[in-house]
């Protein structure tokens, strides 16, 4: 999964680490060992543990405070709102924190002690949290498993892929603000989804308008200037999920730790979420049909 | 942003030439985004290759005579910011520049940004506070469209100052888009008061005689 030189032989082949074009890629040791031939135990001990969480989502964005944790938040307050769901939002840890009884959340802020404790870690030892966070912790029954993750395509977002290979993810939400230097990233995000064969689900424009709570009126702070999300969805081929529109009270919420969606329930920006989580259960369940008709026929 | 898009380095006798943006030669950029081929091209980098590129960003640059070299980084506290700290510890940086939103979620991380610092021995040199309230253009009317307080609030955490609050200012984020030059185009702006006030902050807390 690591950057590759365009000629290179494959970690498998008898060239690994061998081959003139394995000069001065990041692997060539590795390869040159016959490590590279050997896949990782873990990932086939978290394909056995992934079999009780039916669904897995990965919630990226090319850029940072595009919204992801927010989204990501509130997509999994959307989908526990159905009691039958059970849905756990992932970040780290080895016993869920349930907020609800059908919601529950890790992260590897609860392994710190203080608010202040900041987690100095370089990309090996992240990678090994993530590798823990997915195999050693009990998620149990699980409908949905929501990953939140930082912005780019690095490390984290490599090791998510790479340790959930063999169990299947259901699919990849991009977010995305409307302005250029946030498409920007995306699409470098959607070449890197294409890379790794991670399905996209679709894309969701967020911070898209703002309706100023005295005269009514709408606004564009981030303004689409070249013709936002909409536009590169119809470039890209991939599906624009919605688009949710700014509003005080979803910050208000969140500092509170409470669910927007039940909060402001006639909000345009509740009305955008909803919508927008009931596409990504239906892409969901539809792939799940897809997969038993694969097996039984 | 800085409208240097599809620019590439070239090699000089004295290492990569940056990029400047402007006849004056008054601003100059390096970013990995001149090394792709293309612009939509994903930098799938691990930590050890992000920070090698760091290293040379830093000594293989020809940077030439500077008044300021500003870093700028991703979110966290990781390969990207140990590196550069680790790359500017020869030659005594100023210090960090720390920016929140106002958001509570937002505080409750920025302080352990504040920790790294702490922790790496890099003086915070101050808080700032971006989309800080939103001003309707068409009523006046101005919304915390990101909750209020908490640059203030991170600042005295800290016991560092508070250098200001950037608003929410659609101009801006335009003329970022568009290749404009901000400062020089929208003296009249919002952000633009803001931002000129936390230079200057900047400006004067500078010792004019760099060891």
């Amino acid at each position: 999964m690591e950057e590759v030189p365009h000629d290179c032989p494959g970690a498998d082949s008898a060239q690994a680490g061998r081959g003139a074009s394995c000069q001065g890629c990041p692997n060539q040791r590795l390869c040159a060992s016959g490590a590279g031939a050997t896949p990782d135990p873990a990932i086939e001990e978290i394909k056995e543990k992934m079999k009780t969480v039916k669904h897995k989502i990965l919630v990226l964005s090319g850029k940072g405070g595009v919204g992801k944790s927010t989204f990501s938040a509130h997509l999994a307050h959307g989908l526990a709102e159905d009691e039958n769901t059970q849905v756990h939002q992932s970040g780290s840890g080895w016993s869920p924190v349930y907020m609800e009884d059908n919601l529950g959340v890790m992260s590897v802020g609860f392994l710190l002690s203080s608010p202040d404790d900041a987690v100095i870690w370089r990309g090996p030892k992240k990678n090994g949290m993530i590798k823990q966070f997915l195999r050693d912790v009990d998620w149990g029954e699980v409908d949905y498993l929501i990953v939140d993750t930082p912005p780019g395509t690095s490390d984290e977002h490599l090791s998510v892929v790479q340790y959930l290979a063999a169990a299947h993810i259901d699919g990849a939400v991009i977010i995305t603000t409307p302005q250029e230097v946030s498409l920007q990233d995306v699409r470098k995000e959607i070449n890197f989804c294409r890379k790794v064969k991670l399905p996209i689900i679709g894309v969701v424009e967020n911070m898209s308008g703002f309706i100023c709570p005295k005269c009514k009126k709408e606004s564009q702070i981030f303004p689409p200037t070249t013709g936002g999300a909409e536009l590169m969805c119809k470039d890209l081929e991939v599906p624009l999920l919605g688009r949710v529109p700014l509003d005080p009270v979803i910050g208000k919420n969140c500092d509170k730790g409470q669910s927007f969606l039940i909060d402001a329930p006639d909000s345009p920006a509740t009305l955008a979420y909803r919508s927008i989580i009931q596409k990504i259960q239906e892409f969901c369940s539809l792939h799940q049909s897809e997969e038993e008709n694969l097996i039984s026929s | 942003m800085l409208g240097a898009q599809g620019r590439a380095v070239h090699q000089c006798d004295r290492g990569w030439a940056p990029v400047f943006l402007d006849r004056e030669q008054s601003i100059s950029l390096m970013s990995v985004g001149f090394l792709l081929e293309k612009p939509d091209e994903a930098v799938v980098w691990r930590g050890p290759k992000k920070n090698a590129l760091i290293k040379q960003f830093v000594s293989d640059v020809a940077w030439g005579e500077l008044d300021f070299l500003v870093v700028d980084t991703p979110p966290g506290t990781s390969d990207e910011h140990m590196a550069t700290v680790e790359a500017l510890r020869p030659y005594q940086p100023l210090g960090a520049l720390v920016v929140t939103t106002p958001q509570a979620v937002s505080v409750g991380d920025v302080r352990r940004e504040l920790t790294f610092c702490r922790k790496t021995g890099l003086r915070v040199m101050g808080v700032v506070e971006n989309m800080s309230g939103f001003t309707c253009p068409h009523c006046a009317e101005c919304t915390s469209v990101f909750s209020r307080g908490g640059g203030e609030e991170l600042a005295r955490l800290a016991g560092v100052p508070f250098l200001g609050s950037v608003p929410l200012d659609p101009v801006l984020t335009r003329s970022l888009e568009e290749g404009h030059d901000f400062i020089q185009e929208f003296p009249g702006s919002p952000a633009f008061t803001a931002l000129s006030s936390i230079a200057q902050k900047i400006l004067d807390a500078t010792p004019m005689c760099l060891p």
